[in-house]
């Protein structure tokens, strides 16, 4: 399950896993919304492979890893995470509007609570990000990060990466990928 | 060959290999992504419609020349298409012609959550129903077959879980089809009191053939697995059930109208208890309970809402799981991006308090705080003549106070009517008209204010202001949004003006342009007094450093898009560009 903030290139990102899944033989199925939803509010796509994949929708408490682009994203849908599943979270705090009001405050408990359900991993991507001189690069930095823990070829990655972005930002995204590996 | 398909992306390759020539639409989420993906086949003239009866008439024309048409539209479209779709129905069809519904239950981006299977039922016109993108390419092509063999249009009814899920799709080949050519036939398409008698008759008998045709239809399948448990189900509820109730028999209906009543009668006689499992509304089961037969339905299955698969656990689980607290994660609504050209009209019309009749499009987010700046939001192009309705009940008076706001594609799909109409009345309408060159929401299809065509090519251009003109508006302004005092003297100046008043804020959409340098705030002059939060930009946020007395306002780098509104809301000119390029 990928989440984060619409415009932070999450469906881009739940492309390129796709490809790879695919490439590798697999069966692929995933599940994203677009339109209202898209505009700067909470963003999730699902992504499924195996043998055989039924529904493209994860059931809750079933996810194997959760790629999260921002803090109070993950914590809204870690409910979607198994026990002792794998969370790869973006250090960076995005505030909805209702806490930029000051209507309400922006959790500070976030750690605490990933980590009592599972394995997590805070990334800085946005920084690194900004390193190599493109902000948009985040979503491909995490896949790099997801990329250690399962067991796809890295040419599959590099194909999959060739065959989702703009020609231009090819070597951009390859390197952002190796920065993510590297971490 | 295999390729990993959305199901939007199969309608458009099924349209393709099934030889179609003509496809139309009217952008709408979640179906917008069929026509967009058809501009990339050379053999099929597509157009963005300027709305969807517009959309289907077109095609209906063109398969009166036989011709394969298709035209697609979201739940709501067909609303707007329901004239020429029920009289589809009667006339019938030369090519083949298939008509798309993308219903979107959960509502992820609709204002209603209505199953547009009862379209078919109403209109008598067959339904199809995949479950994934692979039977979506293949129910188009099918589709076209069926609506030839049977001269009827066929409903192919998809959902947001189709149209934007994606898997494998095997990839065939385009067969071409041969356009027959117009021959006059008025019994046919001249549907006059007369000839429509005799149409309905026709129908009828026609149904009838389509309900036994369903009984043999391939995709309308049992798969048997233990008899202790029977599910029926369609569309997407298929993939859930199959991973909720995997060792249970299935009757998986494609052909959901008419039902195959005979299959059904078999299958529940062979199971010992049988759920009927469909999205939205009881229809299956309602007409599976008329044919006498004991079931299980929305007595456990919610009704509103999407289903997903915990949702179908849950209705036939006596516990229920333990949850993890989500109650107090502060919710992240969608919100105009930085930059968004709206956001200036919103804060005056705030700063005015106006009522603002609202209309859909991303401007329908100005109702949100802290813009708060939107009333009411119906359908496209009720801004306008909801307006004028609250005139004739409230009095000149007030219409001083009342405007109505629309997108540019929201005026072209809907509003010119109501602006006719109100001139015509001898309305006291003030519409704005938020031209920002294109159609943001479903993610920028150009329209006639853009002159550009679906697939590119530079069609006429229709500016709005030449529409309201032709309409007899006398006080017709082009105002730049990004300009506040200019904004409120034009809306003190139109609201002033007696009888009907344009006013055209025009700046493109802030995703069609780059953005300028960011703002930062100067610490020095900056007071903490959060005029600046006003504006509800995304970019804008306020802090508390322990070292400072006030608060202090910070522009976020990343996000800011140097447009410069928080600059004029700021009375301290706390908000300055960076010198020397140094950030904070």
């Amino acid at each position: 399950m990928i989440c984060g903030v619409g415009g932070q290139g999450i469906i881009l990102a739940s492309n390129v896993l796709c490809s790879v899944a695919f490439s590798e033989g697999l069966d692929v199925k995933k599940s994203e919304v677009h339109g209202m939803a898209q505009r700067g509010g909470s963003v999730i796509t699902h992504v499924r492979f195996g043998k055989k994949v039924y529904s493209p929708l994860i059931e809750e408490g079933t996810s194997d890893f959760i790629l999260a682009f921002e803090r109070l994203e993950a914590l809204r849908y870690l409910p979607y995470l198994k026990e002792n599943g794998i969370m790869i979270v973006n250090d960076r705090e995005i505030p909805p509007m209702s806490v930029l009001v000051g209507a309400v405050t922006y959790p500070q408990d976030i750690d605490r609570r990933l980590k009592k359900r599972g394995e997590t991993h805070f990334v800085d991507a946005t920084s690194i990000a900004f390193e190599l001189g493109n902000v948009r690069a985040v979503n491909i930095i995490l896949l790099g990060v997801l990329s250690k823990f399962l067991n796809f070829k890295k040419q599959s990655w590099k194909e999959a990466i060739g065959k989702n972005v703009k020609e231009r930002f090819v070597e951009l995204n390859i390197t952002a990928f190796n920065r993510g590996m590297c971490i | 060959m295999k390729s990993l398909l959305s199901g939007n992306e199969a309608v458009a390759r099924g349209a393709w290999e099934a030889g179609c020539t003509v496809a139309t639409a009217y952008p709408g989420t979640p179906s917008t992504e069929i026509v967009e993906n058809i501009t990339q086949y050379p053999e099929i003239y597509c157009e963005w419609s300027i709305n969807e009866k517009a959309a289907l008439e077109v095609a209906a024309g063109a398969c009166f020349a036989g011709a394969r048409a298709l035209t697609a539209m979201k739940h709501v479209g067909l609303n707007v298409a329901a004239d020429p779709f029920f009289t589809m129905g009667y006339s019938g069809v030369t090519g083949g012609f298939v008509i798309v519904s993308a219903d979107d239950p959960g509502m992820w981006s609709s204002q209603n959550e209505q199953d547009n299977r009862h379209y078919g039922r109403h209109a008598k016109i067959p339904i199809l129903e995949p479950s994934d993108s692979n039977e979506t390419k293949l129910f188009t092509k099918l589709g076209f077959e069926i609506s030839e063999k049977f001269d009827t249009p066929v409903l192919l009814r998809l959902t947001t879980r189709i149209c934007h899920s994606t898997c494998l799709v095997e990839l065939g080949k385009r067969k071409e089809h041969k356009i027959k050519g117009y021959v006059k036939d008025i019994k046919k398409r001249l549907v006059l009191p007369a000839h429509a008698r005799l149409l309905h008759v026709v129908v009828e008998e026609r149904l009838k053939e389509l309900a036994e045709f369903s009984e043999t239809f391939t995709y309308n399948k049992i798969e048997w697995g233990k008899k202790n448990l029977g599910i029926i189900t369609s569309g997407i509820s298929y993939q859930y059930a199959k991973e909720i109730f995997p060792e249970a028999s299935f009757l998986k209906l494609s052909f959901t109208y008419p039902i195959p009543k005979k299959l059904i009668t078999k299958f529940a006689r062979r199971v010992k208890k049988m759920i009927v499992i469909e999205e939205g509304d009881p229809i299956l089961e309602t007409e599976i309970r008329a044919m006498g037969i004991k079931v299980i339905g929305k007595d456990k299955i919610p009704l509103c809402g999407e289903l997903t698969p915990r949702v179908i656990r849950d209705s036939f689980s006596k516990k229920t799981k333990k949850k993890i607290q989500t109650a107090k994660i502060p919710a992240r609504p969608p919100v105009l991006c930085p930059g968004c050209p709206h956001r200036g009209v919103f804060y005056v019309i705030n700063k005015l308090k106006l009522v603002a009749t609202g209309d859909i499009g991303c401007y329908t987010l100005g109702a949100l705080p802290p813009l708060n700046a939107i009333d009411t939001c119906v359908c496209m192009g009720a801004s306008v003549t909801n307006a004028q309705g609250l005139e004739k009940a409230l009095g000149k008076d007030f219409s001083k106070k009342v405007v109505a706001v629309l997108g540019d594609s929201t005026f072209f799909h809907g509003g010119i009517t109501g602006l006719v109409n109100a001139v015509y009345n001898k309305g006291n309408l003030n519409l704005v008209i938020l031209d920002n060159y294109t159609t943001a929401m479903t993610g920028h299809q150009p329209h006639p204010g853009t002159g550009r065509l679906a697939k590119g090519e530079q069609g006429k251009r229709i500016p709005p202001e030449e529409i309201a003109k032709g309409c007899g508006v006398e006080f017709i302004k082009i105002v730049n949004p990004g300009d506040l005092e200019e904004t409120e003297a034009a809306f003190k100046e139109a609201l002033a003006f007696d009888g009907v008043t344009v006013l055209i804020f025009r700046r493109p959409c802030a995703l069609l342009l780059k953005p300028s340098p960011p703002y930062i705030i100067d610490s020095e002059l900056c007071n903490g007094c959060a005029l600046c939060l006003r504006i509800g930009c995304p970019a804008i946020s306020l802090h508390y450093p322990e070292d400072r007395e006030k608060p202090l306002a910070v522009i976020d780098q990343a996000l800011c898009f140097g447009c410069k509104l928080c600059v004029q809301v700021c009375n301290r000119d706390a908000i300055v560009l960076p010198k020397n390029k140094k950030i904070e």
